[in-house]
């Protein structure tokens, strides 16, 4: 049974009609067309998902479409700013940290939403930040380098006001 | 919602996170009420559980990962009431309670007779868990916490163990309470293990006969995780780890 379900995603206000317990996953990505948003494993356990919801990670396979209502949703298209991308993104393509992409969205995502509670983690700090998010490729190394470097040069564009 | 896709029949959903009286953590005279849709993030940065339930606390930090302390809650773990709940052993030591609620009415119960057996609760049709409520006077001013899994983080527990104490300030244990997880059909407690510890200080003596107790007493399984051997084994071994720096922090 259909129901109209208004949310603001990526800073616009969108509505879409559909079954309120079909996955957000399915929705964000079938009837929004944002495919940047994945599904690795369909049960919470890769993080491959993630988008954030009023600034808090969550995994949207484990969502329904119906908790989307009212919601502030931001998806890895989200991340980048008027054709400038996020420095997070910019250190994830910098260091290295990007090899098949699949595991990116959800790392960004992830690594996006944990600086804006904690700007200044330590690395132990981001490995438990994205400890959620797993890669097959990388080794995860350049990952945690790159969020330890996006949040240095966070902190250093901050200070120069 | 992991289950989900895996049903068969079409089954009504109803979404509680929006019901304001199954949210917030609040604080009585004697007890602090935690709503069932309370998420483990929110269990490890309340005040009042670092205050008064730092145990509890503890274990939330070791579930899963962050987006999934972002979504699950205490109600869900009590009511999956999977043997290898994390949050369980804490609140067993705590003594929690839980608050149900349906159309016929309210009743409280404890949490060792809510959870009946693995993955099972006396939770009837048409009722909801609405709070889980503890009492603050347990008096422990120890804890401890400790889970094994097959990494540090994203994993059930393979064996859990959860310990509380009431130190006197000798070092020596007034009163201590000890709940294990994942090593039984539920959690897993022994007076006759907490009476051990009752009265004297923490030893590698008495933490070599804990382990014997906990190791004799329990019911471990095999499976995909771990074999009963080595859930029996490492049952035993987490006891020791309450040995050092004399014994309590």
């Amino acid at each position: 049974m259909k129901q109209k379900i208004s949310f603001v995603l990526n800073d616009s206000p969108v509505a879409v009609e559909t079954d309120p317990g079909r996955r957000a996953v399915d929705v964000l990505r079938e009837d929004l067309g944002l495919t940047g948003t994945k599904e690795g494993c369909g049960e919470g356990e890769c993080g491959a998902c993630s988008v954030l919801v009023d600034n808090v990670v969550k995994l949207s396979c484990l969502m329904t479409a119906g908790q989307l209502e009212g919601k502030r949703v931001v998806t890895i298209e989200g991340i980048a700013g008027d054709g400038e991308l996020h420095p997070v993104q910019r250190s994830f393509v910098e260091l290295g940290a990007v090899q098949c992409g699949f595991c990116t969205p959800g790392m960004v995502v992830t690594a996006v939403g944990f600086l804006e509670v904690n700007p200044a983690p330590t690395r132990d700090e981001i490995r438990v930040a994205m400890s959620g998010n797993v890669c097959r490729c990388t080794g995860y190394q350049k990952i945690i380098d790159a969020v330890e470097d996006a949040a240095e040069k966070m902190r250093a564009g901050s200070s120069r006001g | 919602m992991v289950r989900l896709p895996l049903q068969r029949t079409e089954v009504p959903l109803v979404c509680l996170e929006g019901v304001s009286e199954l949210r917030g953590i609040d604080e009585s005279a004697d007890e602090v009420r935690i709503g069932a849709v309370t998420t483990h993030s929110e269990l490890i940065s309340g005040s009042l559980i670092g205050k008064h339930f730092p145990l509890l606390r503890d274990a939330a930090r070791c579930i899963g990962a962050p987006a999934v302390r972002n979504m699950g809650t205490i109600g869900g773990n009590v009511c999956t009431a999977s043997p290898a709940g994390d949050t369980l052993p804490p609140l067993y030591i705590l003594g929690a309670e839980v608050e149900l609620r349906s159309l016929k009415g309210r009743r409280r119960m404890p949490i060792c007779e809510f959870v009946s057996g693995p993955g099972r609760t006396q939770l009837d049709p048409g009722e909801v868990l609405c709070a889980v409520v503890i009492r603050k006077d347990h008096g422990f001013n120890f804890h401890h916490f400790e889970k094994v899994g097959q990494r540090k983080a994203m994993a059930i527990s393979v064996a859990s163990f959860a310990f509380a104490a009431a130190v006197g300030e000798k070092g020596s244990l007034a009163r201590a309470r000890c709940a294990f997880g994942s090593v039984a059909p539920t959690v897993f407690t022994s007076p006759v293990l907490d009476g051990l510890f009752s009265g004297n200080p923490i030893s590698e003596g008495l933490l070599c006969d804990a382990a014997a107790i906990v190791r004799e007493g329990i019911s471990p399984i095999s499976d995909v995780r771990a074999s009963k051997r080595y859930r029996r084994r490492v049952a035993g071994n987490l006891l020791m780890r309450l040995e050092g720096g004399a014994g309590c922090r």
